[in-house]
């Protein structure tokens, strides 16, 4: 599936080898998951969701916090906050969180995005003490046990993780140099997750006392549990552990956003270590759930989803001057972007690329959408939400997204309906209002070869 | 799923309780764990149609949807020298167009439906795969048997996918990861074995390949008694088999060929073959052995020896390499246990700084393994292999890939129930024998990807072995 949502920066890589693709499905009626939610004295949100049909259990935690929280010269510092929460904390020596996981047949993992940082545990029913104990002692006392080796280790293991996901990957830069052209200095998505590495040099112990006395307290954070265990002992232990944690003293500072136009079409070229250019057009679109949202979802799925989607069928299929497209809404909590990116054949152009992209994005425009391509997106997308529910962790991700992003957990179905009642006619008019602004057009390109930039020598 | 309405909110109750309940929490050591669940793995029911191809169903209600996935036992092993990638190009092949369909069709049906179909090939076999809705099986079986059964391999959508796999050879060239996976295989197995040739070929085999091969390929392997159809989900046998035998009981059976794999090439002293990738922040490190086949005698205590080394996080390469040097952001090991031995390889993307004092602490890792492993190292390994058996059981996606091993290498459909107590039957003495027998420090090899200029002053320092400078795809470079 094309449509990507926030690209996450992890603790660890995880690499899942499959004989066998994911999943999707047709036309189905999507399940409404109960949920119990409720509140803590201190703040802290639980969620819970019962599921006994196997024996397993996941246990996940969102922080209200991230890179668009960041101050200017710290990019990438809630993404190192995130690495170093597993250094160990008051009652856990440093090591010992992933070894009694683990002797436990748990496994754990973290995310850091834009908007928020999750923390997650799965494995055997049984673990789910441990799991809450363990983050109830991070949440609470991770600063006594906090020292500059663990800053200075983990930062080399973050710059580490920058080198092999940017530095080290071919056209890596693409997406923190289109989001400094896209979203104002002073917009929270101005920069990237992973940060740069001279800002990741800067950050000091004070900095991560300071960052999660604001953040890192229970009236910033959800909890959700999800799987095989019994209601009376989870609410037990959620407040055996977590209600001894002090509420934070002020609200935790929220970004402001910015309003803003892309006011002229942009034009960039970065050199990289590459065989091939590959070009990239960026348009400033909406945020998750955005009344246009889905529609935009749609629109992508419709120019580059599938082998018979507009643009891989021209481009790749037919005229075989592509060796790949792609599209994306990429629609985060605080506003989104919409990206199409093309790989020539070693034999074309980026302006060429350009050039037919263009002609398929006024094609819709202009003329519209069948309403076999609305039926094949709808069809497919429906499926990736069965997908999403299939496991324990799935189901936690998505309680927890629900809740911060649209204001409950208990969303599953309207967020099925939004793109039920997607019509033909949305898809045109956002194909219009969004990719019929101004753009950032980027062409990463072979060293010593920018005269093959889109849009102007340089 | 049934539907329960949204439960009222409700806050615990705060204030004397709280402060009771903190003073009896004791924060000093975790919580004691109730005994892990007993592992219920589900039943696995087989049948056999008249024309030798065996089904495989497990029966998973949880969700309407099902997996199927037509396990074809041939799949790299048997491409011809010359045609290496010719395994791989015919499973891509396969959804490119039937006799009645064409890839653009199969493609909009496939959307339409909001199933998921896939094939692809592997060194040990190729699988064409469904995942979709039971409400939409008819249709999706009839688009799944269609691609499995009637590919028409047309001309220009050879072409097209020959164009695609050379320009995808031209950019792995920008990749240092790449270039190391590929050259380990060359170099550890050479020439004259299949392990040694990329499952994706070389540009060389890629231009040979010829729309005859395809197909001769396709009738030599793909035949029902070469084959078994694992179904996972929604499902019930015996509507399962009517529906196997509609759709795949006239395929006919013919004899297919074995292959057959010679003696793996003697392992040379310790050398580190060093390819230029100028400008390179991170190296890639590639280092091992040959290692075992999948049936193997020995398999569960190499799986626990690897686990200690190379496995979860708590692995030895990875708690050197990252978490007390930080010289990378993840060091693994494996045993790729396929037909014949696959490679053991410990890997990492290190600091190019680094490089060489990754590479000392890689050795001694490799060396360290072969002493005694503590008790409790050896208990949390294996209690963390046991333990998180079930969770691979938890979709049906998941159920039907651990049943994939099974079929390829013949072994029993029960593998999984007595899995837990093999791996706790491992011992000290077990593990150290595997270490001893398959990692030898003294007979490794080396690939190191990165920037010459930077990283070989001190590789040549850490006196590990050789220097042997090699081209992008492992050849030695001629002086």
């Amino acid at each position: 599936m094309r449509i990507r949502r926030g690209v996450a920066c992890c603790r660890t890589l995880v690499v899942a080898v499959l004989l066998m693709a994911g999943s999707q499905a047709a036309a189905q009626q999507i399940p409404r998951i109960a949920v119990e939610r409720y509140t803590l004295p201190n703040g802290l949100t639980v969620l819970l969701h019962e599921d006994h049909s196997v024996p397993l259990v996941a246990v996940e935690t969102w922080y209200h916090v991230g890179s668009s929280d960041e101050q200017p010269g710290r990019t990438g510092f809630a993404h190192l906050f995130e690495h170093i929460m597993f250094m160990g904390s008051e009652h856990v020596p440093v090591g010992q969180f992933d070894k009694w996981l683990e002797a436990a047949g748990a496994n754990n993992n973290g995310s850091t995005t834009q908007d928020r940082t999750n923390y997650y545990e799965w494995g055997p029913s049984s673990m789910l003490p441990l799991a809450l104990w363990l983050d109830a002692d991070r949440m609470g006392w991770l600063l006594p046990t906090m020292d500059q080796a663990k800053v200075d280790l983990q930062r080399d293991v973050v710059k580490n993780e920058r080198r092999q996901s940017v530095d080290n990957v071919p056209y890596g830069r693409a997406d923190e140099t289109i989001l400094a052209a896209l979203f104002p200095a002073n917009h929270p998505y101005h920069h990237d997750v992973i940060g740069s590495m001279d800002d990741l040099s800067a950050a000091t112990l004070q900095d991560v006392q300071h960052f999660f006395r604001t953040y890192y307290v229970p009236n910033n954070a959800t909890l959700a549990v999800v799987g095989d265990f019994n209601r009376d002992s989870a609410k037990t232990w959620i407040g055996r552990y977590f209600d001894a944690i002090p509420r934070g003293t002020e609200a935790a500072p929220r970004p402001t956003v910015p309003s803003f136009t892309v006011a002229r079409d942009t034009f960039l070229v970065l050199e990289d270590r590459v065989q091939i250019p590959r070009l990239y057009e960026a348009w400033h679109t909406v945020k998750i759930f955005h009344p246009d949202d889905a529609a935009l979802d749609v629109l992508a799925y419709i120019l580059a989803g599938d082998k018979s989607s507009r643009l891989y069928k021209d481009l790749v299929y037919e005229q075989q001057v592509a060796q790949d497209v792609s599209a994306y809404q990429e629609s985060m909590h605080l506003d989104g972007l919409f990206q199409i990116v093309v790989t020539p054949k070693p034999d074309q152009t980026p302006a060429k690329m350009a050039a037919l992209v263009n002609s398929e994005v006024q094609q819709v425009i202009d003329h519209g959408i069948t309403p076999r391509e609305l039926a094949r997106a709808k069809n497919t997308i429906r499926a990736q939400f069965l997908d999403r529910l299939a496991s324990d962790l799935g189901v936690a991700s998505q309680l927890s997204l629900y809740d911060y992003y649209a204001g409950t957990p208990d969303y599953v179905q309207q967020d099925a309906a939004r793109y039920d009642k997607v019509t033909a006619a949305d898809v045109q008019r956002v194909a219009r209002t969004y990719l019929g602004q101004h753009k950032v057009v980027l062409t990463v390109v072979p060293e010593g070869k920018r005269a093959l930039m889109v849009g102007g020598a340089r | 799923m049934i539907v329960v309405a949204v439960l009222a909110s409700a806050c615990v109750k705060a204030g004397t309780s709280s402060k009771v309940a903190e003073a009896t929490v004791d924060r000093t050591k975790p919580p004691e764990l109730a005994p892990p669940p007993s592992l219920t793995l589900p039943p696995v029911v087989t049948r056999t149609l008249p024309n030798g191809l065996k089904i495989v169903i497990v029966e998973h209600h949880e969700l309407p949807v099902a997996d199927f996935a037509l396990v074809v036992r041939t799949g790299g092993e048997a491409d011809p020298a010359g045609q290496e990638g010719l395994a791989t190009l015919t499973a891509a092949m396969l959804d490119e167009g039937t006799t009645t369909r064409n890839a653009l069709q199969i493609a909009d049906q496939e959307a339409y439906l909001g199933a998921r179909l896939r094939s692809t090939s592997g060194w040990d076999g190729s699988i064409v795969s469904l995942h979709v809705p039971t409400a939409q099986l008819d249709s999706a079986l009839a688009l799944f048997a269609d691609v499995a059964l009637h590919p028409a391999f047309p001309a220009a959508d050879l072409e097209r996918l020959r164009a695609e796999r050379l320009t995808d050879l031209l950019q792995l060239t920008d990749r240092g990861p790449a270039i190391a996976n590929r050259a380990y295989d060359a170099i550890l197995f050479g020439a004259n074995d299949p392990y040694g040739h990329p499952l994706e070929g070389t540009e060389a085999s890629t231009k040979a390949i010829t729309r005859d091969d395809v197909q001769h390929f396709y009738d030599t392997y793909f035949r029902p008694n070469n084959a078994t159809l694992i179904v996972v989900g929604d499902v019930r046998p015996d509507d399962v088999q009517r529906r196997a035998q509609a759709l795949f009981g006239g395929w006919s059976r013919a004899s297919v060929p074995q292959v057959s794999f010679g003696d793996p090439a003697p392992a040379h002293p310790t050398t580190i073959y060093l390819i230029d990738k100028p400008g390179a922040p991170q190296s890639s490190v590639r280092m091992g052995s040959v290692g075992v086949a999948r049936t193997t005698p020995e398999y569960f205590p190499i799986l626990v020896m690897n686990s200690i080394l190379g496995g979860p996080f708590t692995s030895r390469l990875n708690q050197n390499l990252r978490e007390t040097h930080g010289y990378t952001y993840g060091a693994f090991s494996s045993f790729s246990m396929r037909r014949a031995a696959g490679p053991f390889t410990a890997l990492a993307e290190v600091v190019a700084s680094k490089t060489d004092s990754s590479l000392l602490q890689f050795m001694a890792e490799l060396k360290a393994i072969r002493d005694t492993v503590p008790t409790p190292e050896l208990t949390k390994a294996k209690q963390y292999l046991e333990l998180q058996l079930p969770a691979r059981f938890e979709t049906t996606s998941g159920i039907a890939n651990q049943l994939v091993p099974l079929v390829l290498y013949d072994l029993p459909l029960d593998f999984y129930n007595t899995y837990v107590q093999h791996i706790e039957g491992v011992t000290q003495h077990d593990v150290q024998q595997v270490a001893e027998q398959y990692i030898d420090p003294t007979h490794l090899t080396i690939v190191v990807v990165g920037d010459r200029s930077h990283i070989e002053p001190g590789i040549a320092r850490t006196h590990l072995g050789p220097i042997s400078l090699r081209d992008l795809t492992g050849a030695p470079i001629q002086p």
